[in-house]
Order: C-alpha cells, then sequence, then structure tokens
C-alpha cells in the first residue's frame, strides 16, 4: 500500500502548493474595482463551492474530450490536481477576503502617509497580519483536503483508498481499509501539529 | 514661504458639507492647534492635508508646489505623484497605527529603507538616537502590543520623525490615551515644539493647545470661527461661540 501513501502525499502536497497562491490571485479578481472582472470571479467561485468536488474532477478529466475531442491525459495526477488547486483555491480564496477586510483601515492609511506604494503595502503590512489571522481557518480546510484526496479514486487514481478499497475486496477482509483510516488519521495529526507550532511562532504578536 | 498652503477648501460627504471654506497657512518652526467641538471638521481637514482624503474645492501647496489644481469645468485634479508630498510631512494618528506585526525599531525603520531607500544601519542609527530622545531606549526589540498606549503613541511619533519630514500633523494625538498617559505624549511634543519643529495639531487638551501654540484655530461647522494666539483666543475672545465653547471646557 505505500504507493498508495505516496500518491497521496502527491496530491496534498502539489495541491497545497498550486492553490494556496491561486487563492489570492482569485481574492484579487474577486475584490477587483473592475464591476465585470469580480462579478465573473464571483460566478466562478460560486460554482466551485457549490458543486462537488467529484464531479469536477470529472469535468477537467473528460470534459477536453466531450468538448473538443482531446484525449484524456495518460497520467491522473495531472487532471487530479487541476481540479484539487482549482477547488481549494475557491475556499482559500474566501478565507483570504475575510482576513483582508478584518485589517483595520488603519493600517492602510498608516502605510499610505509613510509613502509606501500599493504593492508595499499589501506584502510588507497586510498580508502578514492576515496569514497569523487566517491560519486556524487554513489548517481547517488543510485537513478536510488530506481526506478529500481519497476522491482521486473517482479518476481511478491509484491512491491508497483505491488501492485499499481494491485490495480489501480482493481478500475479503477489512483489515487494508483500516489501515488507510489510520493513514488519514496519522497524516492529520501531524497536520495538526504542524500547524499549532506555526501559529505559535506567531503568537509573538497581537493585532 | 509657508510649508502648507490651504486655501478655501471644501469638502463634504454626500449632502454633508464638512469643510465649507477653510484657509490654513503654516510657516516653518510653527506649530498651530486646532480646536473645536467633534464633528467640527477638525478631523476632516487634517486627512485631507494629509492626502488622506480629497478635497472638493479650494487649493493645496506644499512648499508653494500645488498639489492640486482645479480643471476648466471646475473639478479639483491631483497631481499624479503624491508621494513626492508625502514626503514633505508626517501624521500621528489617534490610534497609532502602528504595525503589530514589526518590533518597535522595524516600525521606525521599514519606511526610511524602504520608501526612502536608506541603508539599513543608517536607518537603525537614526531611529536609536530618536528613540533615545523620546525615552524609548532599550525598547527596540519590543513590539507595539507589549507597550503601554503612551509608549506605542511616543513610538509612532519616531516613526513619523524617522521619515524627516518638514511638518508634522497630529490628530488627536492623546484622545485614546487615559489620563494618566496623555502627560509623556503631550510633553514628547512640547519637545518638539521647543526643538521649531513644524506642527498642526488636532487636540481636545485645551491647556496643552494653550501653552504649546504660535497659533490656534477655532473651528465649528466646517468654518474657522477664530484665527489668534492662545492669548487673544483664550483671555481675551470676543467671539462669542467661542466663548461658549471654551466655557463649556471650563465647566467641567
Amino acid at each position: 500500500m505505500a504507493p498508495g501513501m505516496v500518491k497521496t502525499c502527491a496530491i496534498f502536497f502539489f495541491t497545497l502548493l498550486f492553490s494556496l497562491p491561486l487563492g489570492l490571485i482569485f481574492t484579487f479578481l474577486h475584490t477587483s474595482k473592475n464591476r465585470v472582472i469580480s462579478g465573473i470571479m464571483h460566478f466562478i467561485i460560486s460554482v466551485l463551492r457549490g458543486t462537488p468536488l467529484m464531479l469536477q474532477l470529472i469535468a477537467v478529466n473528460f470534459g477536453p474530450w466531450y468538448l473538443f475531442g482531446i484525449e484524456t491525459i495518460r497520467e491522473k495526477l495531472i487532471p487530479v490536481v487541476i481540479a484539487f488547486s482549482i477547488n481549494y483555491a475557491a475556499y482559500f480564496s474566501e478565507i483570504y477576503r475575510g482576513g483582508i477586510e478584518s485589517i483595520p483601515v488603519g493600517q492602510y492609511e498608516g502605510a499610505t502617509v509613510l509613502g509606501y506604494s500599493k504593492a508595499q503595502t499589501f506584502f510588507r503590512i497586510i498580508l502578514p497580519q492576515v496569514v497569523k489571522t487566517i491560519l486556524p481557518s487554513v489548517t481547517n480546510e488543510i485537513i478536510t483536503l488530506v481526506k478529500d484526496t481519497s476522491l482521486a479514486s473517482t479518476l481511478s487514481y491509484a491512491e491508497i483508498f483505491l488501492l485499499s478499497q481494491q485490495y480489501s475486496n480482493t481478500i475479503q477482509q477489512f483489515t487494508p481499509l483500516l489501515v488507510a483510516g489510520v493513514f488519514y488519521y496519522v497524516f492529520n495529526l501531524v497536520v495538526t501539529v504542524v500547524m499549532s507550532r506555526v501559529e505559535k511562532k506567531m503568537s509573538y504578536y497581537k493585532i | 514661504m509657508s510649508i502648507l498652503s490651504m486655501s478655501n477648501i471644501k469638502k463634504s460627504f454626500g449632502d454633508n458639507n464638512v469643510l465649507k471654506d477653510i484657509s490654513l497657512e503654516v510657516n516653518k518652526g510653527e506649530v498651530v492647534s486646532i480646536i473645536g467641538p467633534s464633528g467640527g471638521g477638525k478631523s476632516t481637514l487634517l486627512r485631507c492635508a494629509t492626502l488622506l482624503e480629497t478635497i472638493d474645492g479650494g487649493c493645496l501647496k506644499y512648499n508653494g508646489i500645488p498639489v492640486t489644481h482645479t480643471n476648466e469645468s471646475g473639478k479639483i485634479v491631483y497631481e499624479k505623484n503624491l508621494n513626492q508630498f508625502r514626503k514633505i510631512f508626517g501624521l500621528v494618528f489617534q490610534n497609532f497605527n502602528l504595525f503589530p506585526h514589526f518590533s518597535v525599531l522595524k516600525n521606525v525603520i521599514d519606511a526610511p529603507v524602504n520608501v526612502l531607500k536608506k541603508t539599513k544601519e543608517e536607518a537603525i542609527e537614526e531611529a536609536l538616537a530618536l528613540l533615545k530622545k523620546m525615552g524609548l531606549e532599550g525598547k527596540e526589540n519590543m513590539y507595539p502590543c507589549d507597550l503601554s498606549g503612551g509608549m506605542q503613541q511616543r513610538v509612532s511619533i519616531v516613526r513619523a520623525l524617522a521619515m524627516n519630514p518638514d511638518i508634522l500633523f497630529f490628530d488627536e494625538p492623546t484622545s485614546a490615551l487615559d489620563p494618566e498617559l496623555t502627560g509623556e505624549v503631550l510633553k514628547v511634543i512640547k519637545q518638539l515644539a521647543d526643538d521649531k519643529m513644524t506642527m498642526v495639531i488636532v487636540t481636545h487638551e485645551m491647556a496643552f493647545a494653550k501653552a504649546v501654540s504660535d497659533r490656534i484655530l477655532f473651528i465649528d461647522k466646517g468654518l474657522v470661527v477664530e484665527e489668534g494666539t492662545p492669548a487673544e483666543l483664550f483671555d481675551d475672545t470676543k467671539n462669542d461661540r467661542t466663548k461658549q465653547f471654551l466655557m463649556n471646557y471650563n465647566n467641567i
């Protein structure tokens, strides 16, 4: 079952790698002063959050074939990571937006008066405080992601859930599924410990 | 030549005409206090001067250079590069607005390094000297949340001074402090006045305004009711509205 664990980890890490920054881009577009851009982004986010991830996985995998007759990609990790990253970016972008809105206007004014550019204000003053504020919500999403990786089995991507299910059917025993369950649980224990360390590291100041 | 020149400034929020027609000149080395009832337009005037609000009419100049001009259709147009003017002034907020994730030292040096492009060594040297002068020696590695309100406000004064402004604005610098901490902040501002720092102070501390100012403006309902030396306003006013306002203060 070890190869399954590696594949689960691959989905997890690649999804985080792409969805965390992509979420920020979604936030910028969503909060854009241009009403057309923010309207489109608002709609995209509502679809991504309002439809099942399983459906989105299937859409990313088979959509190109149904729409354009393009052969589906053989390496299933690619459509899996694309679907996961876009879906999680939608959730992260809403968390970022809430975090950004919670920063007092005085922080912007303080920076503006000192002559900071808009980019400097955001990346030097606002974002670090946002990260601290949203950390608990992000931890929640990451925990959900660990468990959601099992949805990749929909595309026959042989991560641990699919493997253990097949193995369990073959030997007619529950043990493989139990092992998978323990794996998810331990994975999330590690996530929780790491994230609470990060939170502690940021507790040197209060907002 | 005056550092700040505001002439016939108008500003409204919707139907509310907060500033109806206010003019203010501040010369080098002058300390001007602005007093008046809440909602009279004092803070809005300061926010217009510090480019946090845009004016609807009149003209704003720093060191003789216009920040705004009026186009053919009577609309106010701002200069494109506003940061050249932001280098001229500093602003101390009522709520300090320190950056909570930066240490005291980083709060002070971050803008000189990243905006003025000073070297870190130079910025640190200047910051430590200023902190010492404001009685904050040894606090440089602390975070704003570890400091009392009075200390936080003194740090924010140092942060503004580190940009080496020609003129410093104070927006009710002691209003968020409890009375015990007010004194230490006022003392520091007094010290700056003695050093001939050009300052405009919006305040409710009448005794302080009287002691520190060269000139006082009494503003109410978006207009300058009276302008003069502290002696003229506090001891010798002929204006009924000023009398009434100051009497209410003395009665408390």
